[in-house]
């Protein structure tokens, strides 16, 4: 995928041998950001997930549009004459669920939950990776030693079985499914970050920043740190749609976020019991999730090709 | 070879008692009342003092560790609140069910997911290749549970809508009982665990295998007339299947994890769905038996993994 720029009016986009014309020096970066925009799938992927932000931001207004409230059961109109969901219509387009709830305005607001649930556990988990990966890496000797060990306990946790069984003792909530998510999440990060770390602190311009004075925190944080932008950011994007489905699990197993809440996860479960006669009820929180999921990898995909684009993509179109 | 699986023995141990230790904390010494949970909602003082007392709660939490410790190297997991009766023999009960549906999803997706790897990265950029890139991204993204759902519904729902009531859709029997019967209820939990990881191995394969074909060697074996298949089969593939190894361990060891979903979607009986349901009853003793052997597991697939990789790629023996 290594294909020379196409457009040549952009000014940073000199081609290369071109007589004449100055050779602009740019970033790993810049140049990340602009195979990116080139990458007509990334862009896709991208404006998905914003429209799926924009629409769980607008949840608030989205209700009042259609004049549905997520936990608003309606049991005269919302209900067929037997007591079961009705099936889409004008008034409620993805139908209704057991309770005569729209299923469109709970799909709405699940997404809110998910998308809190991806983005909080993931970015928490990079941050502390992050930090811990570079003292571990940097400092050495026992500190990295402690620190190995602890990340190697924490990756021998079973992750889902420890979860459920945290949420026996504390009860669920969408708290302690972030809470797990990251807390199980920062090691994989901190193994990777210590292993660049290692690496990177025998570098020409840390031993040149040394020399000149500068602090361990600042050799870590503004030297050795923008160098590790390309991984940390791949991870971020793969780990957000990991946390998601992991939120979405827990939910479906009952032990995430509970009723009446509605989450993607929870509302599967609860369709389970009607997906004979209301299949609308199973298909709209699902088709999101999986859409979500989808684009949220094919995201990080091309944000891995962009940083390194001799590398092999997971995802080759 | 002997020094290394030592050491790695070593630190898998370490690793498994500070486990022991988190649970134990989290378990017996946070503040939750155990004891009036058992005792039930309606107990006097007296009673929960009582089963305090039976559970030895009441002591100090450093004979409480001892006893706890001692028990457990003793392979005494303790005894369920539900039903009283010993953790172990409820485990043991559940270990057919889980490791046949563990066993053959994992030899079909590594089928599954090694022969698609392969398909691809020997036809590059053709349909082949970009269809199993986009089927391992579609099960790659889908969580486990929707497929489960997706599977039950087609093969299960729909078929017996059809009059096919090939596949059932709960419980199981045992092999030795019925290998036909074993086996029938056990293909859509194997293919549902199968889809959604193969997905990681054909991607793995593929990449692998597309910079192992590029090395000179290949090149060599090719000008020197060994067939097509040798080739690939004898020596790209089994260059290629290193990581493989690795993931492979790294899946087997978090499996116990993994089919929880499975287990309670198609009503196998099995330690998955025994973990999920203890923790809705609140059963912590079977809830810590199943994470600590879950956790032994994946102890144990890490230590097979290192080891394996010691006689795979000698190198790794000297560092």
């Amino acid at each position: 995928m290594s294909q020379l720029p196409a457009e040549t009016d952009l000014p940073e986009q000199t081609q290369l041998g071109a007589v004449g014309l100055a050779i602009q020096a740019r970033s790993p970066s810049r140049l990340a950001w602009a195979r990116l925009r080139r990458d007509r799938v990334a862009i896709a992927s991208a404006l998905v997930i914003a429209a799926i932000v924009l629409v769980a931001l607008l949840a608030p207004l989205i209700a009042d549009l259609l004049g549905h409230h997520p936990d608003q059961t309606d049991q005269v109109h919302g209900l067929s004459p037997e007591g079961l969901p009705r099936g889409p219509s004008w008034a409620h387009p993805f139908g209704t669920d057991s309770l005569g709830r729209d299923v469109l305005i709970r799909v709405i607001y699940a997404a809110r939950i998910s998308m809190l649930a991806g983005v909080v556990a993931s970015t928490t988990a990079v941050v502390v990776g992050v930090v811990v990966g570079l003292f571990a890496g940097y400092v050495g000797g026992v500190v990295d030693n402690f620190l190995s060990r602890m990340m190697d306990v924490i990756l021998s946790f079973p992750f889902l079985l420890f979860g459920i069984a945290l949420v026996s003792i504390v009860g669920p909530s969408l708290g302690v499914v972030i809470g797990v998510i990251a807390f199980f999440s920062w090691a994989s990060v901190g193994r990777i970050v210590r292993g660049q770390t290692i690496s990177l602190k025998e570098r020409e311009y840390v031993e040149a920043a040394r020399s000149i004075g500068a602090s361990g925190v600042r050799i870590m944080f503004s030297e050795i740190l923008p160098n590790l932008v390309a991984p940390v950011l791949v991870y971020l994007t793969l780990l957000i749609p990991s946390s998601i489905v992991f939120e979405a699990t827990l939910s479906f197993l009952g032990l995430g976020v509970v009723p009446p809440t509605p989450t993607w996860g929870n509302m599967l479960a609860e369709s389970l019991g009607f997906y004979q006669v209301a299949w609308w009820y199973v298909l709209f929180p699902a088709a999101a999730l999986l859409t979500t999921t989808l684009a949220f990898n094919l995201l990080g995909d091309s944000v891995r090709d962009a940083f390194d684009p001799r590398g092999e993509r997971l995802f080759r179109r | 070879m002997g020094r290394f699986v030592l050491t790695r023995v070593v630190l898998g141990l370490v690793v498994l008692w500070i486990m022991t230790l988190v649970v134990f904390l989290m378990f017996f010494v946070a503040p939750h009342n155990v004891a009036s949970l058992i005792a039930g909602r309606q107990a006097t003082p007296e009673t929960v003092a009582l089963v305090k007392h039976r559970l030895g709660l009441d002591q100090p939490v450093l004979t409480q560790y001892r006893h706890y410790m001692w028990r457990l190297v003793h392979g005494n997991l303790g005894y369920s609140f539900y039903n009283s009766s010993p953790v172990r023999s409820l485990i043991w009960a559940r270990v057919p069910v889980t490791f046949s549906l563990a066993l053959g999803g994992a030899v079909l997706w590594l089928l599954i997911g090694v022969s698609a790897g392969v398909l691809a990265s020997t036809r590059p950029r053709t349909l082949a290749d970009r269809a199993v890139t986009v089927a391992a991204l579609f099960f790659y993204s889908m969580p486990s549970f929707l497929l489960g759902v997706v599977v039950f519904y087609i093969f299960f729902f729909r078929l017996h809508l059809a009059g096919l009531g090939w596949f059932p859709g709960n419980g199981y029997v045992g092999f030795t009982h019925n290998p036909l019967r074993w086996a029938q209820h056990l293909v859509l939990p194997w293919f549902t665990l199968a889809l959604v990881t193969a997905a990681t191995y054909a991607r793995l394969t593929r990449s692998t295998m597309l910079d192992v074909l590029g090395e000179d060697y290949i090149r060599t074996a090719r000008a020197k007339g060994v067939s097509e298949r040798r080739v690939i089969f004898r020596h790209a593939l089994r260059n290629a299947l290193t990581p493989v190894v690795t993931q492979l361990g790294i899946d087997v060891g978090t499996l116990l994890g993994g089919v929880i979903v499975v287990e309670n979607i198609f009503g196998l009986p099995g330690l998955g769905q025994m973990a999920v349901q203890s923790v809705l009853q609140q059963d912590l003793p079977v809830v810590i038996g199943t994470i600590i052997l879950a956790a032994t597991f994946i102890v144990v697939a890490n230590i097979l993994v290192d080891i394996t990789y010691g006689f795979l790629d000698p190198r790794v023996r000297v560092h």
